[in-house]
């Protein structure tokens, strides 16, 4: 009855005229932004974040939110009418979402990918409100080794979890903790890492900077590698007769939704898993328990209904761990959980009692943006197709100059501008190698609360890394991440005692 | 591409070396009453890039990753065109913010991007470049109250900050 009581509370924060508007304007530009090939909700969160210092911190909390949330459902449209995924979350709509569109079905295969992340999204934010209370109560008990537990089994993860170049993967998480640490020392206040003797290393490196080069810059340079060859829009035709019969056909693969829901909530958790691989899993899983396995890929409804729905569901899902532990679920999360530092909200536990109205808000504002989406989503799929005839020669010196500005802004310092350059020219070279760059976001961000969480551990044991293994709740988080960082090694031994067996 | 993967190792490793010697102008071993000296947390996470690189190395020579084994060119010449003219006039932009200021390099990019890279109308470039500037100054000047550098173009701007405060 008090989470209930604590939601009403929620949503009067929600349905405040300026946080309504925001919401609605939010979904609107995650729509569009998610709609762009190449572009995804933590591109547009991470480019967006300096905007919103217009707003007060709850409202420009609960924009960016509502961003995610539009760029979960807008990764569909370009999925489904150009064939080229919005987001890596909108992969798996591609199998099925295209397929439909060449056959002139795309009106149903993008109302099927609105509903289902509909439904995808309200499975997980009532799942989020029952689960995140409980979870924070547990972890008010949390001190300073449980805390750095669990971000090094948020970094755990990516080893073991994120399926990318292991060497790679560390270096990532490696680099993004160094640059975190530049700066000033925590405790003796003497300068470090200034790196060339360059004075505008001395206020550190703004996770925006590292996030924006590398989201913003190397993305761009990315897409427009990728994007050399013409794209074909497929033509849509929506009309209330045609809305309400898909929403009919729709009513029969509400199983494949529910799975998708409640699968991509728990996949979204996972910091190195969340909305891609939860996409795909619920796309396999739909498959493998079809009747009609083989339908799948030429255009079945299911195809699109069980990614979407479950890309939607990890969103939500990898908000849970940020907000009621302080570890980023996804990388935009980490983004999320920049700025919610930057305006003094820290995430954990503790913002359940000290800013119960903030939290109670943006919960209740994931409500009420899944239903704007949808209706957004559904009304203006003509704008849509119209910005996905946008040529690129113009989205991208807009883009390019909004990362310029969104970099300046947070420090005034051009130091930051060459820097984010630099970032974006750097992680463009990376990632045509490879490397993963969604962990060093990930790590700049956690680095400066990581480092007093170990300081502070091997005070209280005198230096000693046993306290990580005699405190419960720090042992049993310590031994999964272990588990973890050891899995890709398990592996490869179990590969090996298979493979001269089957000799 | 595997000469690339091999630089990129090779480059990071020095980097890597480099920040363990910045790291270690603060202490970093154990102060007593204190904990960790101040450059222990950067030092040991800097070795730990160090030892990845080493790995990226030793896998490329054995020819583990698909990048070590690919025969594929890095970047061939239209990539490298369009890498360079990118990143290129995004550094010119962000050099002119120091003299002409933004809301002159801001235009300036647009005409180069839309007319020149993009081959769009004067009228669609005009358009964006006396559009985007206003727009820019109207939110984070007036708006956000944050000053973007204007360079040599400061005093220009006075008039219409006399009249707007």
């Amino acid at each position: 009855m008090e989470i209930l009581s604590l939601l009403l509370d929620g949503f009067a924060v929600a349905f405040e005229p300026l946080n309504l508007a925001l919401i609605v304007f939010g979904c609107a530009v995650g729509l569009f932004i998610g709609a762009m090939p190449g572009l995804g909700s933590v591109n547009g969160v991470a480019i967006l974040l300096p905007m919103t210092f217009l707003v007060p911190p709850t409202g420009a909390i609960i924009f960016l939110a509502a961003i995610y949330y539009g760029a979960m459902y807008g990764g569909a449209i370009s999925s489904i009418m150009l064939g080229i995924p919005g987001a890596s979350t909108a992969v798996a709509t591609t199998f099925d979402g295209r397929p439909m569109a060449m056959k002139g079905d795309a009106d149903k295969a993008l109302i099927a990918a609105a509903t289902a992340s509909f439904v995808g999204g309200t499975i997980s934010v009532i799942l989020f409100t029952t689960i995140a209370p409980p979870l924070a109560d547990v972890a008010l008990t949390f001190g300073a080794p449980e805390i750095f537990a669990l971000m090094l089994m948020a970094f755990a993860t990516f080893v073991g979890l994120g399926g990318d170049d292991i060497p790679k993967t560390l270096f990532s998480i490696f680099i993004g903790l160094v640059f975190g640490a530049v700066g000033l020392d925590i405790v003796s206040g003497e300068p470090r890492l200034i790196i060339g003797g360059i004075p505008g290393f001395f206020h550190g490196i703004n996770f925006l900077v590292l996030a924006i080069g590398i989201y913003g810059i190397a993305e761009m340079l990315w897409t427009i590698e990728v994007s050399k060859g013409d794209v074909m829009i497929s033509q849509a035709s929506v009309s209330v007769k045609r809305t309400l019969a898909t929403m009919k056909e729709l009513v029969g693969t509400w199983k494949t939704m529910v799975m998708g829901s409640v699968l991509g909530y728990f996949v979204g958790i996972l910091p190195a898993a969340g909305a891609t691989p939860g996409a795909l899993m619920a796309y396999g899983i739909a498959k493998t328990g079809a009747k009609d396995p083989s339908s799948y890929g030429k255009g079945n409804i299911n195809g699109v209904v069980a990614p979407e729905s479950a890309n939607n569901a990890a969103s939500t899902g990898s908000m849970l761990p940020m907000l009621t532990l302080g570890i980023p679920g996804s990388p935009t999360t980490a983004i999320l959980l920049g700025g919610m530092v930057i305006w003094g909200l820290e995430p954990g536990p503790m913002l359940f009692i000290e800013h119960k109205e903030f939290v109670w808000g943006l919960i209740a504002s994931l409500y009420a943006a899944n239903l704007f989406a949808l209706v957004i989503n559904i009304a203006f799929i003509p704008a849509f197709i119209w910005v996905l005839k946008l040529p690129f020669t113009i989205l991208a010196p807009v883009i390019f100059i909004l990362c310029v500005v969104g970099g300046f802004v947070p420090t005034m310092d051009m130091h930051d501008v060459w820097l984010m350059l630099v970032f974006g020219v750097v992680g463009y070279l990376m990632r045509k190698l490879d490397y993963p760059m969604a962990p060093a976001v990930l790590a700049i961000v956690l680095g400066p609360l990581a480092e007093p969480a170990l300081r502070q551990s091997l005070l209280i044991s005198s230096g000693s890394f046993s306290i990580f293994f005699t405190r419960p709740f720090a042992s049993a988080i310590i031994v999964t991440a272990i588990i973890l960082i050891l899995l890709p090694v398990l592996k490869i031994i179990y590969e090996k005692i298979k493979k001269p067996a089957a000799a | 591409m595997r000469m690339a993967e091999l630089v990129m190792g090779l480059v990071m490793g020095v980097f890597s070396l480099y920040l363990m010697w910045k790291s270690a102008e603060l202490p970093i071993g154990w102060i007593a009453g204190e904990g960790p000296g101040g450059g222990a947390w950067p030092f040991w996470l800097a070795a730990g890039m160090l030892v990845c690189c080493i790995a990226i190395v030793v896998r490329w020579a054995k020819r583990i990753t698909p990048e070590s084994r690919s025969e594929e060119v890095y970047m061939d010449k239209r990539t490298m065109r369009m890498f360079l003219l990118n990143a290129g006039s995004l550094a010119v932009m962000i050099g002119l913010f120091h003299i002409v200021g933004a809301y002159g390099a801001i235009p300036l990019f647009l005409i180069f991007y839309l007319r020149f890279m993009g081959g769009h109308s004067w009228r669609l470039t005009g358009t964006f470049a006396v559009l985007t500037p206003i727009v820019t100054f109207m939110f984070f000047e007036i708006a956000l109250q944050k000053t973007l550098p204007k360079g040599f173009t400061e005093p220009l701007f006075l008039p219409i900050f006399d009249m707007i405060y």
